[in-house]
């Protein structure tokens, strides 16, 4: 049942809501409304402290002061994080610009490549199968689970001998290559539930045409898959974005290779004094691109979900 | 039909590692491979901010003066020692390793001296001169059976009691020092805060590494210089009534401390003197660089000097550095240790980190350095010298991680007997192997 | 032959997938598992010059009786529990509100999709702040708010009790993921056929009965694949940890934060051990879904 559930509904959203016969004033509306305000307030606290604190000059930026908005505005930390400083007062900061650069160098094609490799695998495995393909499936999956941790170490080995024998240039590119082979398991779930919920016949009847399978994946199955491919692209841009772990690992010179979360963890824990305003107001610059993707393409994102991924 | 299901996983299974095992078969035999394409040294540091940065900088100048046609690498990783050493552990493991790397001078190079990864450098000391220039104390504490592996680039001191002037009057007590000859006579001074102006934190702290800072000083303040060296080569037990009564008193130096200890590095604990929030503070010599860079003058707006009890002795930590085995550019590495030890180097580092030069032949005064350094450099030629558990002098990182678990264990708990046997306990194991 | 012959291309297709997860999933945890059963706890017998030796599974017997680790996993239990029922429940809640069709509902969908966004190392610098354990006089962060805005009484230490200090860091990990489980939860209630519940109402059952009776069963799977991608993310947890706290700082422990300090020491084989124990009681969580998976798919 679980996997049917969802099936053939793509025009959820365009079901209508029962219109309840209510005379006068809407109470429980009101209180959905409050209700939701209320929660979005306690939603954006930490935003609001991020928010202020990147304006406030040095004294003013201390944890005592947290709530209070800032005696005097000022842009300069949003300087400083965005462009770094060399020295004086504010010491030694990477800049975050370059950082966001790097990472979207590396997210971009991270997410695009897992998400087809995901969307190939998921095919294959919902519609184009083969013996054991359930047991394949399941051993794909499994990758999702692990702790990364468990395997940093021989991890680390194998792909310095990738760098140091095939050439493969450490920081970005070697953290893109990873980003896409941990991503393979949650593209491959999430596409093969949505093609194991597209209408059979679709694909039947290219068959019968006498399609081969690539042909067939990609007139039939890459024409239908675009909102899996929002889903999965946001997720992945999102984790890789976000990810710390191999980036502390693989992420190479905090100033000149490495992604943002690293540079922003130099900025925010560095060994040395750590200035409030800056780190905020670098916190707050290193989430920007990920939620831009969210205010873009959350309608996607949620619509994608619907159309037959979130099914267990 | 189950059955076969699982010995088709089973057979994939192996089959992949088969597979992952032919792939990794390649050993990493050609490493070094970066020699040829001409000279460069890849330095690994964890100084990637603040002034140790901007020290780093100043090395690299005195490199390209002095070694022109050597290219400096950057190998720096994310602040903070913990992953940075781990990190650098997993490049030397995996046969990669940079050409010299940052390690607290001591014991924490205890495990890199057992596991053959650095070198004997003995013989750059002959030839750079250094065995005139270092303190015989800092020499002895670096030689093992004849063999020094570390050169020292920097040299702190951990036992600083930092001090807010105006607090200190608004209690009433004296402006003029800071010295107090034992811990017993620091608590009376803290009661005296505490009961003047109960808004004050007699004793600010950070985190649980500024903990077990606190706890050696008072350990080298209880036990004195040669007992606490003691506690590291097995004559002083750990177990007995000396250490308790230390433990006892820092149980009690706690309760003098700020509550939102926890959720802050040494910065914030330290700051809160310059906002009046706290009295006192004891921490390493990185403070006076915080208190400078708001525009505070020693003597007059905060005083310094050794920590409770600890006079005439120096709580030493330094960074340093070696010659890594199978580095693949070993002129690199030498041209490296030469400028970090060399004069100009220490200088133009030093200056800027806030610490002091290893070697004592030079003229603090002349070269511009701050009143506290001159004092400090005074104090390192004449003092006893021991070495810091928190920062690897004395302790390996084992060691000292053990120190911090049961540090923070203790303070995090109740604090009560029963929570200091459990320290003392813990700390014994922690330093019994 | 024919059957043979269609098998090739997906095989091949899906070949390079399984070869890389072959070497970076299942050699990596053989590798693992092979030094967690080693006493390999030290750098230098890591490196290879001091030898190491077999001793089956004494550090896991070992890790298991040590208090600390048994520290370690009480607080993981309870971060997982607190962690799943805050974010299922916020999740749900939002979703519910939302789901009427609401005015603005992009705006609040992508403002409480917001924290998601937030890395948990940035969200570590403001997080820090909030949780805050100062209270009283010199208090901040959270319990300030707490007191200006009249609940004075929910002031607390935060991360700093020994038992419960775990519970805090929950609160941001409720509050970054709270927003996908809505969004699940949204597209849960979205792809149930409208037609579904007004034939309910014309059967005359109640508002709470259309919930109980029509949408809940079908929000099931929903909430399942929440649950696994939830409790997946929870086992695993250690950047939050760090980042607000710190690696040693005791009343926050969890496994994988054991696991860096681990290696940070030069233990390798504990750190393997802890490891493979979160890998094992994710066996354990996640076999009994994917066998209920396997059967669904078979019907």
């Amino acid at each position: 049942m679980t996997t049917t559930a969802l099936t053939g509904h793509f025009d959820a959203t365009k079901v209508p809501e029962a219109k309840k016969p209510n005379a006068g004033f809407d109470w429980g509306r009101l209180i959905r409304y409050g209700l939701l305000l209320l929660f979005l307030v306690i939603v954006l606290i930490p935003v609001y402290v991020l928010l202020v604190t990147s304006f406030k000059g040095v004294g003013d930026a201390d944890p005592s002061r947290a709530w209070l908005p800032p005696q005097e505005w000022t842009l300069e930390n949003w300087k400083v994080a965005l462009l770094g400083s060399k020295s004086g007062e504010y010491g030694k900061i990477f800049p975050v610009l370059p950082a966001l650069g790097r990472t979207l160098a590396m997210v971009v094609p991270a997410a695009i490549i897992s998400s087809f490799l995901g969307s190939m695998n998921g095919f294959v495995l919902a519609r184009w199968r083969f013996p054991y393909a359930n047991v394949v499936f399941t051993l794909i999956l499994f990758g999702m689970f692990i702790p990364y941790q468990a395997v940093m170490v021989p991890l680390y080995k194998i792909m310095i001998q990738m760098q140091s024998n095939w050439g493969l240039p450490s920081g970005i590119p070697t953290l893109a290559l990873l980003h896409i082979i941990y991503g393979i398991p949650i593209t491959t779930l999430i596409f093969r539930n949505y093609y194991q919920s597209v209408p059979q016949e679709l694909m039947e009847a290219s068959r019968v045409d006498g399609a081969g399978m690539i042909r067939t994946y990609v007139s039939v199955v890459l024409p239908i898959s675009i909102p899996s491919f929002v889903v999965v692209l946001i997720w992945q841009f999102t984790s890789a974005w976000n990810d710390f772990l191999f980036a502390s690992f693989f992420g190479g010179n905090a100033e000149t290779q490495a992604p943002v979360t690293v540079t922003l963890n130099a900025i925010a824990h560095g060994s040395m004094m750590t200035n409030y305003g800056v780190s905020m107001a670098a916190a707050l610059l290193a989430s920007v691109p990920t939620l831009v993707v969210y205010i873009f393409l959350g309608k996607y994102f949620v619509g994608g979900l619907m159309s037959g991924s979130v099914k267990g | 039909m189950r059955r076969t299901r699982i010995l088709a996983a089973v057979g994939a299974g192996a089959l992949l590692l088969g597979l992952a095992a032919c792939g990794d078969s390649k050993d990493s035999s050609d490493s070094g491979k970066d020699s040829t394409g001409g000279k460069q040294v890849e330095v690994f540091t964890w100084w990637t901010s603040g002034s140790e940065a901007l020290g780093l900088e100043e090395i690299e100048k005195v490199l390209k003066d002095k070694y022109p046609d050597i290219k400096f690498v950057n190998g720096g990783v994310t602040g903070g020692g913990g992953s940075a050493k781990d990190l650098l552990q997993t490049r030397l493991a995996a046969g990669e390793p940079p050409d010299t790397f940052q390690v607290h001078a001591g014991k924490e190079a205890q495990d890199y001296i057992d596991a053959k990864q650095v070198e004997d450098v003995s013989d750059l000391y002959d030839r750079f001169g250094l065995t005139d220039v270092f303190p015989q104390d800092l020499i002895d504490m670096l030689t093992q059976d004849g063999k020094i592996y570390t050169i020292p680039s920097n040299v702190h001191r951990a036992n600083v009691l930092w001090a807010a002037i105006p607090v200190l009057e608004a209690a009433g007590l004296p402006t003029d020092s800071a010295q107090f000859a034992s811990i017993d006579e620091f608590i009376a001074a803290l009661d005296k805060i505490k009961a003047a102006t109960p808004d004050v934190t007699p004793l600010s702290v950070g985190g649980t590494w500024c903990q077990v800072h606190l706890l050696e000083t008072v350990l080298i303040a209880e036990l004195g210089a040669p007992a606490y060296n003691g506690l590291f080569d097995g004559s002083t037990d750990w177990a007995g009534a000396e250490v308790k009564g230390a433990l006892e008193k820092f149980g009690k130096l706690m309760s003098y401390t700020n509550a939102d200890r926890d959720s802050m590095d040494w910065e914030p604990a330290s700051q809160m003197l310059l906002d009046g929030k706290a009295a006192f503070n004891i921490m390493g010599d990185w403070v006076p660089a915080l208190l400078d860079s708001k525009n505070l003058v020693a003597g007059k707006d905060y005083l310094y000097a050794a920590s409770p009890g600890t006079e005439g002795i120096y709580d030493f930590l330094a960074d340093s550095f070696s010659r890594t085995v199978g580095a693949p550019d070993k002129a690199g590495a030498e041209a490296w240790l030469d400028v970090i030890s060399s004069k100009e180097g220490q200088i133009g580092f030093n200056k800027v980190k806030g610490s002091i030069p290893a070697r004592t032949d030079i003229d603090l005064a002349a070269e511009g350095f701050s009143e506290y350094q001159q004092s400090a450099a005074e104090s390192f030629k004449s003092d006893t010298i021991v070495g810091s558990i928190q920062h690897g002098a004395a302790a390996t990182i084992k060691q000292g991680a053990d120190a911090n678990n049961a540090v923070s264990k203790f303070t995090t708990g109740a604090m009560d007997a029963a929570g200091l046997a459990t320290l003392q306990q813990e700390l014994a194991a922690a330093f019994a192997g | 032959m024919t059957r043979i012959k269609r098998y090739v291309p997906p095989i091949l297709l899906i070949s390079p997938s399984l070869v890389l997860v072959g070497i970076f999933v299942y050699y990596l945890i053989f590798g693992s598992v092979q030094l967690s059963t080693t006493d390999t706890h030290s750098f230098p017998q890591f490196a290879g010059t001091v030898p190491h030796e077999n001793v089956g599974i004494d550090n896991f017997v070992e890790l298991l009786r040590s208090k600390d680790f048994q520290h370690s996993l009480k607080n993981l239990l309870l971060y997982t529990a607190i962690f799943i029922t805050g974010t299922m429940f916020f999740g749900f809640l939002w979703a519910w509100l939302l789901d009427r069709r609401s005015r603005a509902e992009g705006v609040f969908r992508s403002l409480y999709l917001f924290p998601m966004a937030v890395s948990s190392v940035a969200a570590g610098v403001v997080w820090r702040w909030l949780l805050n354990a100062n209270q009283g006089k010199d208090a901040s962060g959270l319990n300030r708010l707490f007191q200006a805005t009249g609940l004075g009484f929910l002031e607390n230490g935060w991360t700093t009790s020994v038992s419960f200090g775990i519970a805090a860091i929950a609160m941001p990990a409720i509050w970054q993921m709270s927003g996908y489980v809505m969004a699940l939860f949204l597209a849960g209630f979205r792809g149930i056929p409208g037609e579904l519940r007004e034939a309910a109402r014309m059967d005359g059952a109640k508002e709470w009965q259309i919930y109980r009776h029509v949408l809940f069963p079908q929000l099931s799977p929903v909430a399942l694949s929440a649950l696994i991608i939830l409790g997946h993310m929870s086992l695993k947890v250690f950047d939050l940890i760090v980042s607000v706290t710190d690696y040693r700082f005791y009343p926050t422990k969890a496994p994988a934060v054991d696991m860096a300090n681990y290696m940070n020491t030069g233990d390798y084989a504990n750190a393997a051990a802890v490891g493979v124990i979160l890998l094992l009681v994710i066996l354990v969580l996640i076999v009994p879904y994917l066998i209920h998976t396997a059967r669904e798919d078979r019907k």
